[in-house]
């Protein structure tokens, strides 16, 4: 124990990577998936070592291969990317023994397998981007995430979700492609790619080159914009979610939206607000109005898509514009929310979405008109269906009344009375399009196809019940979620210049 | 004048960002999946180009540790570049394996018609 002790942060990204070489080689989807579940299971005992070190003994800092950054790459771990990676492979963990039987459902038998091998492999890429503190290896990571993202989406049965993977794809590049030219634009002002380097180095370049500073800047903002779908980059989003198997949904949702709105933080805060005026430059307002936008169109649309995991999907575009107004607000109550929302969200979409594939593996479909009385025949999922969307709505006593409360404080304090009804007003178009369903599950006639319709098996029902029981405690319970969170908003709010 | 001569003096700057505009062009305007493979392929390329260019120096050597040498062009960029190059195969790869899938399974790798099959169905 004792010597892996120092290496938690190299097996954090290195076990998923081994496994995935692992199951590649592997032809049965039953033992691809018990080595997945192994790897995915010692994720979270690496991440909460990780976490509770930065907590106590501040920042680690991990020299791969033993080379001294900046010359090297360095995994660095704070309460931030701490935080991160503990929900992220918290979130995979829970969820991963849904994944057997859904999956055995939803993509063919030669191909499960390999599913289980693209999915370490994004575990991997995603875990990777959130601990390294290299702009470049973070790309590199970044583009393991998305091509193995692209494989998951396209192993689905629907011939859509191979236009959907290809469309990602394209997108999806041209994103990561920005975010590669603006830390090219980076390294040719500061003559480094350790992020903290580049943060101490660019004030000096600020004052001479600021036009070229201002450039990288909105190059890696609009390509990490991408990536995290903020509105109006975010049309990937709603067919790839639609589309790809149920769980790799609810995983994507979960986790690989998070982990670039993980990215823009530490660029916004820790990178460029470190080194120059951030508030001096629009960037602000344009991230708040791009939020408003997302908040209240992408939720519109929602509210009369017919598919269930295309409602969910543009909700989930919504639900990324309050993440986001959290980050334009840039204030400690504002900031908090953002980041606590990254959690509560994570929580309330990762259990929507294994809900609606419940769903999809009972009765093979989640089309809205064809779940009329599915609340009488499957009712502990339809139960934890409405539970977590009473959080998207923020109703009180769930996870996301908290991130909403903190959000409506961080409006308040800057004396924007508008923005408070704003937040509100928008979580009410989520009760319409939450209500919608609800009234069509438990208010309507079972017709005779929804016969054999049952709760789900155990392995899948209880991933459902923990998570949405996870957005009732943390809607109580605030100290691990809002309260990491705040310190963290404390520490990168003090560390702008 | 000085402006167009600091043009002139950075014309490998606009060559660098004609071809990531060609590329970007292509990729949005046509509908030939084929064809948006090989505009993202120049998007691409066109970046390994800004990482390059910077690091060249006139005169300058491979970094080698001697007295006889004294200035050296930066070989960090050409091993970044040589990542991004795998990076740009597997993505080109990935996406002609799905150009290949979407043609068998809808007969067509326009994107209006596919679109346009969809829609009926």
């Amino acid at each position: 124990m004792k010597a892996v002790w120092p290496h938690l942060p190299a097996l954090q990204v290195v076990l998923p990577l081994l496994g995935a070489a692992f199951v590649a080689f592997m032809r049965r989807g039953r033992s691809a998936f018990a080595l997945a579940l192994i790897v995915t299971w010692l994720m979270p005992l690496i991440s909460i070592a990780l976490l509770w070190q930065a907590l106590t003994g501040g920042t680690i800092s991990y020299h791969l291969g033993g080379w001294e950054p900046p010359w090297g790459i360095e995994y660095r771990i704070d309460a931030l990317n701490g935080f991160v990676l503990v929900l992220v492979s918290a979130v995979s963990a829970v969820m991963m023994p849904y994944a057997h039987r859904s999956i055995a459902r939803e993509v063919e038998e030669h191909r499960q397998a390999w599913f289980y091998c693209m999915y370490l492999l994004c575990l991997c890429g995603l875990l990777g981007i959130t601990i390294t503190g290299d702009a470049f290896n973070a790309f590199v990571f970044l583009e393991i995430s998305s091509l193995s993202t692209y494989v998951m989406i396209a192993l689905s049965h629907d011939r859509r979700a191979l236009l959907s993977a290809f469309q990602y794809l394209i997108m999806g590049t041209i994103g990561a492609t920005f975010y590669v030219i603006g830390i090219g634009l980076l390294y040719i002002l500061t003559g480094s790619l350790n992020m903290a380097d580049v943060a101490g180095r660019l004030a000096p370049v600020w004052a001479e080159n600021a036009r070229a500073v201002i450039a990288a800047l909105a190059f890696i903002t609009v390509g990490v914009s991408l990536k995290l779908a903020l509105f109006p980059l975010h049309s990937w989003l709603p067919n790839a979610y639609a589309y790809a198997p149920s769980w790799a949904t609810a995983f994507l949702s979960a986790t690989a939206t998070k982990v670039a709105i993980y990215l823009l933080v530490r660029y916004v805060f820790s990178v460029f607000g470190v080194a120059i005026d951030i508030n001096a430059l629009p960037i602000a307002e344009i991230i708040i109005a791009l939020s408003l936008a997302a908040m209240f169109i992408a939720s519109f649309i929602a509210v009369f898509e017919a598919n269930l995991k295309r409602m969910l999907a543009y909700s989930s575009v919504g639900q990324i514009g309050y993440i986001t107004l959290g980050i334009g607000l840039s204030n400690q109550a504002g900031l908090t929310g953002g980041l606590v929302h990254v959690v509560n969200h994570a929580l309330m979409k990762a259990a929507l979405f294994l809900a609606v594939g419940a769903m999809a593996y009972r009765i093979g479909t989640v089309k809205l008109e064809q779940l009329a009385g599915i609340g009488r025949k499957m009712p502990l999922t339809v139960a934890a269906f409405a539970v977590a969307g009473f959080g998207l709505v923020g109703a009180p006593g769930t996870a996301g009344f908290i991130s909403k409360w903190y959000l409506a404080v961080g409006a308040f304090d800057r004396g924007w009375w508008l923005l408070v009804f704003l937040i509100v007003g928008s979580s009410l178009i989520a009760l319409v399009y939450v209500g919608r369903v609800l009234e069509i599950a438990w208010l309507r006639e079972p017709g005779p196809e929804l016969a054999n319709a049952a709760d789900p098996p155990l392995a899948m029902l209880a991933p459902v019940l923990a998570l949405t029981a996870a957005t009732v405690y943390f809607g109580f319970d605030t100290e691990w979620t809002a309260g990491i969170a705040a310190t963290v908003a404390k520490a990168l709010l003090g560390g702008l210049r | 004048m000085s402006t167009l001569w600091t043009l002139i003096e950075h014309y490998n700057y606009l060559v660098t960002i004609f071809l990531m505009m060609t590329g970007l062009y292509i990729v949005v305007a046509r509908g030939n999946m084929i064809k948006k493979l090989i505009g993202l392929g120049i998007f691409q390329t066109s970046v390994f180009l800004l990482y390059i260019e910077p690091g060249k120096i006139l005169g300058g050597t491979a970094p080698i540790l001697d007295s006889a040498f004294t200035v050296y062009s930066n070989p960090l960029p050409h091993v970044l570049i040589l990542t991004a190059i795998v990076v740009g195969v597997a993505t080109l790869a990935l996406g002609l394996a799905l150009v290949v899938r979407i043609n068998e399974a809808y007969g067509t790798i326009e994107e209006d018609e596919i679109f346009a099959e969809d829609s009926d169905a």
